[in-house]
């Protein structure tokens, strides 16, 4: 009994001495800020930090191995306690949210179908899912079940359906799905994005400079979510009210209904929406990442510039735009006339994007007011140059500087600086673009009676757009092709005639261009009050030879700002350029993507130093995805918007094309082929089609 | 082969959690995932080898000596306890990576049953000091296989189609117990 008693006190003691030598030997100090921010978290072990579980969360913040607002179960309240427990301040984060691109497709009927799979998991282990699309959603909700917030349903098609509202972006979801279909995607991952070669792309959405998501925005438009459809796009072009009205829609060259059927009226739809959230009256609210500290001059405030400054400033930077004339638009509001594209339109969209933060100061000209070495002084970390076309080509013949001799662009910019020209009765436009037809149809709402488009090779060849074109000839234009001015005769002074020499086409070159040449001894004289010179534009870059701080950007032989294709980084590190001082004259979208394209490249200037390249950047058509015929297509007409009578319109500058109603845009949505998002499984059509025939047989 | 008989009978026959029903509270707790059976299932190996070995000494050098064997049981949890203590303020000073591995589940084995029922199984059938060795590291062998097992399993019923009522607990306790039926299997190799 002693003994026992000895025995086990004795071990007893053996062991908490030795317990409490090794606990003073082994000490280790346990980090008090660990207690306390462990005590600040939620303690829900929910581990959707990434940790295991709160403890260990809380040693990594405290370790400054993870941010204090790594906790995504707790909310705001919880990140700011711990930041304030570390001594650090919380800027709000910019959400990370779950959403899925996979829509699913027109699944098959399920392979297997027996009680049991009830998870996409499962499905997955047993069959790989052979949905219609072996890469897309399987239906069976896993993610639903795995959403710790509840933030996830299943919609009426059996896809997930992400509540932005409860979702803390915490990933559950992600990991579970077998598919990989689900990922955290926050705005500014979205704008820096560009289209790979290895993503599921429709052709419309590959042809469009400025890369807008078409199909989705279709899509939201045929359900009637408009306000979506809006983001979507403003996701990617943030004028779709001007690209709406004036945009020559290359995406709709390319629309795989246009082999069968007539292409889908993308851009109608765009205006569509676009329109809808004017007449809402409220520009809707975009994400604006938190600020970054950065400062950026863009110079120009054209659509290249609007664009840049646009998604830099959604990317979290500072942004001041610095614009030659009094307001800014560039060419959308010194070139394209008003019955095309109201400027109160213009206006409130313009308003919309400068609204969201960005300044702007306006009557400065780059180069002359102000240079690089006073953007440097002022703090900007990086300049964007979007200054477009503004010198036009000379003619280069005699009586070239008469009176009654006008320059396309100067001509067309003086009704938005609120002058009318005098042109007189007979009025000859040389030239065949966007701005000669453009000058065409306003010369003829200002009263003249003749006016006449001379273009030196054949309707074919005519850069300007089609629709334009024709347009014009609606409007009683006279079109004269294979012809090109020689002289300008005066009287008094002023111009009287123009002489022109007729023109042929040369059998075509190696290259495939048919070239023009004058036809000898075809000399011809025409009545003429005012010529208007409409022949090509290139940038107005005088400045750079003059200014010394400016010289070391390099120009190309077309007059152009020279820049690196796969970044718009310039010569001077600092600098970027885009839009139509970059390519020379293009369209309206092309710098429109431009813009965002150079706000990617100046974001990752800024933060990195250096510009990661695109991978597979997708540049040309990917040829799989062009298929050249679709079965069993139902010809549905395409819808036509409203327009104003010839006789009407060509007596004022109010808008000739009107927009669509909500039926028609929902009746040209549907005709939508959903290509790139439908997944194509012809074996499983087939087999359909011959339960369907046995079926029906019996 | 003395040895490899032991070893297979310590591993399947007389598998510690399945034969014997003992740790079953670590069983269900930490079988969800794979990789925390894993980690488990080393710790309790390296727990349980160094368990016996030092309960080997008491008992050797100290209880047999004194005649007192009836306090096997009481010493052992004191010895055991102690033991496993000292061995995480140890490892948390000296051996870092191990600790960050093993170190959770060192507290979860504290009062592991298997442990001290190996300490004194290896007493009761009076195993030499290497046969004890062997012996208490396939126990905790044992151990391991059959808590990777059952994960494994519990990790693919998670996504299955179970009834209401048996989900959970349930459903793992019947699953254990099939395990177990057929770790009866094993009973004729001996
Ligand atoms: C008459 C006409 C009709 C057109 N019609 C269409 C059409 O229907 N569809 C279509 O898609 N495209 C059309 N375009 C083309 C389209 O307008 C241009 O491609 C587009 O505007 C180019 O954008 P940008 O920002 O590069 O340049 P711009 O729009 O030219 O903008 C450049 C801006 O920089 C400013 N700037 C220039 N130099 C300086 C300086 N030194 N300092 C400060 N600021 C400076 C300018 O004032 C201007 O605001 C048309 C063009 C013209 C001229």
């Amino acid at each position: 009994m002693v003994t026992a008693l000895i025995v086990m006190g004795g071990l007893g003691c053996v062991s908490a001495l030795l317990l409490g030598i090794a606990s003073k030997v082994f000490y280790v100090k346990e980090n008090p800020i660990i207690l306390e921010v462990e005590e600040a978290l939620p303690g829900a072990n929910c581990g959707g930090c990434g940790f295991a579980g709160c403890h260990a969360a809380a040693v990594a913040i405290a370790t400054g191995k993870a941010p204090p607002n790594i906790c995504v179960g707790g909310g705001p309240d919880i990140s700011e306690n711990v930041a304030n427990i570390m001594g650090m301040k919380v800027v709000a984060k910019e959400p990370e949210l779950a959403s899925t691109e996979c829509c699913g497709g027109a699944r098959a009927v399920e392979k297997f179908n027996y009680d049991g799979i009830q998870d996409c998991r499962a499905a997955n282990m047993l069959f790989g899912g052979t949905k219609l699309c072996e890469h897309g959603c399987l239906g069976f909700g896993t993610c639903v079940n795995s959403c710790p917030f509840g933030a996830i349903e299943m919609g009426p098609d059996r896809l997930p359906v992400f509540d932005p509202n409860l979702c803390r972006g915490c990933g559950a979801c992600v990991r579970v799905c077998p598919k990989g279909i689900i990922s955290l995607i926050s705005s500014t991952t979205k704008i820096l994005h560009f289209n790979q070669y290895s993503e599921c792309l429709a052709p419309c959405q590959q042809k469009c400079p400025a890369q807008i998501d078409i199909p989705t925005y279709i899509d939201q438009i045929r359900e009637g979510k408009y306000k979506e459809a809006i983001l979507t796009i403003k996701e990617r072009n943030p004028l779709p009210l001007t690209c709406g009205r004036v945009c020559p829609h290359p995406c709709e060259d390319v629309c795989r209904r246009g082999v069968e059927d007539e292409p889908v009226g993308i851009n109608y739809l765009k205006r569509f929406v676009a329109d809808w959230e004017m007449n809402q009256g409220q520009h809707l609210e975009v994400s604006i990442a938190a600020p970054s500290g950065y400062k950026v001059a863009v110079i120009g405030g054209g659509p290249a510039g609007l664009s840049c400054a646009y998604f830099l400033r959604r990317l979290g930077h500072k942004v001041t735009i610095y614009e030659q004339m009094p307001q800014l638009g560039g060419m959308l509001r010194y070139g394209i006339p008003e019955y095309r594209l109201p400027k109160r339109i213009l206006d409130w969209e313009i308003e919309g994007i400068v609204g969201l933060g960005i300044e702007v100061r306006t009557g400065v000209k780059f180069g002359e007011d102000f240079d690089l070495e006073f953007l440097r002084a002022a703090g900007f970390d990086a300049v964007f140059m979007g200054i477009g076309a503004w010198d036009s080509r000379r003619m280069g013949i005699d009586g070239e500087d008469l009176e009654g001799v006008w320059d396309g662009t100067d001509f067309l910019s003086k009704f938005h600086l609120g002058e009318t020209p005098v042109i007189g009765k007979k009025v000859v436009i040389v030239g065949g673009g966007n701005t000669a037809i453009d000058a065409a149809r306003s010369a003829l709402r200002i009263g003249a009676s003749h006016v006449t488009l001379m273009y030196r090779r054949s309707r074919e060849e005519m850069p300007a757009n089609d629709m334009e074109i024709t347009a014009a000839e609606e409007e009683g234009i006279e079109l004269m092709f294979l012809a090109a001015p020689v002289r300008i005769h005066p009287k008094n002074g002023k111009v009287a005639k123009i002489e022109y020499i007729k023109m042929r086409l040369t059998d075509p070159d190696p290259s495939g261009r048919r070239r023009p040449e004058p036809i000898p001894n075809s000399e011809t004289l025409m009545d003429a009050d005012t010529i208007i010179a409409a022949i090509g534009q290139f940038p107005k870059i005088d400045f750079i030879r003059e200014n010394k701080n400016i010289a070391a950007l390099k120009i190309t032989k077309w007059s152009t700002i020279d820049g690196a294709e796969e970044t718009l980084q310039t010569d001077i590190p600092y600098v970027f350029t885009g839009g139509d001082c970059f390519t020379g004259p293009a369209l309206a979208v092309d710098a429109i993507g431009a813009g965002r394209y150079a706000a990617r490249s100046i974001h990752y200037y800024m933060l990195e130093g250096e510009i990661p390249l695109i991978e597979e950047r997708q540049t040309s058509l990917i040829k799989e995805t062009l298929f050249d015929h679709v079965e069993g297509l139902e010809h549905v007409p395409r819808v036509h918007p409203p327009e104003l009578k010839v006789d009407t319109r060509i007596r004022n500058f109010d808008e000739v094309e009107h927009t669509l109603s909500p039926s028609d845009a929902q009746r040209e949505a549907d005709r939508c082929l959903r290509c790139g998002l439908i997944c194509y499984n012809r074996d499983i059509i087939e087999a359909m089609e011959r339960e369907l025939a046995e079926s029906t047989t019996q | 082969m003395e040895y490899l008989l032991l070893v297979i009978s310590a591993v399947l026959v007389n598998n510690i959690l399945l034969a014997q029903y003992l740790g079953n509270c670590p069983f269900l707790g930490v079988s969800k995932q794979m990789s925390t059976a894993l980690g488990m299932g080393t710790a309790v190996i390296f727990t349980m080898t160094l368990a016996s070995i030092i309960t080997w000494g008491v008992h050797k050098w100290i209880l047999m000596p004194l005649e007192i064997e009836y306090l096997q049981t009481l010493s052992f949890i004191l010895v055991i306890a102690s033991l496993v203590q000292f061995v995480e303020i140890f490892m948390k000073k000296s051996m870092d990576t191990l600790y960050q591995a093993l170190g959770i589940f060192l507290p979860l084995i504290t009062t592991n049953c298997a442990v001290l029922g190996v300490a004194l199984l290896c007493i009761k059938n009076e195993y030499s000091f290497l046969k004890m060795v062997v012996f208490s590291f396939a126990s905790g062998l044992g151990f391991a296989l059959a808590l990777v097992v059952f994960a494994g399993l519990r990790e693919r019923y998670v996504i299955s189609n179970i009834p209401k009522p048996l989900q959970g607990t349930a459903i793992g306790l019947i699953t254990a117990g099939f395990m177990s039926l057929a770790f009866f299997g094993f009973m004729g190799l001996t």
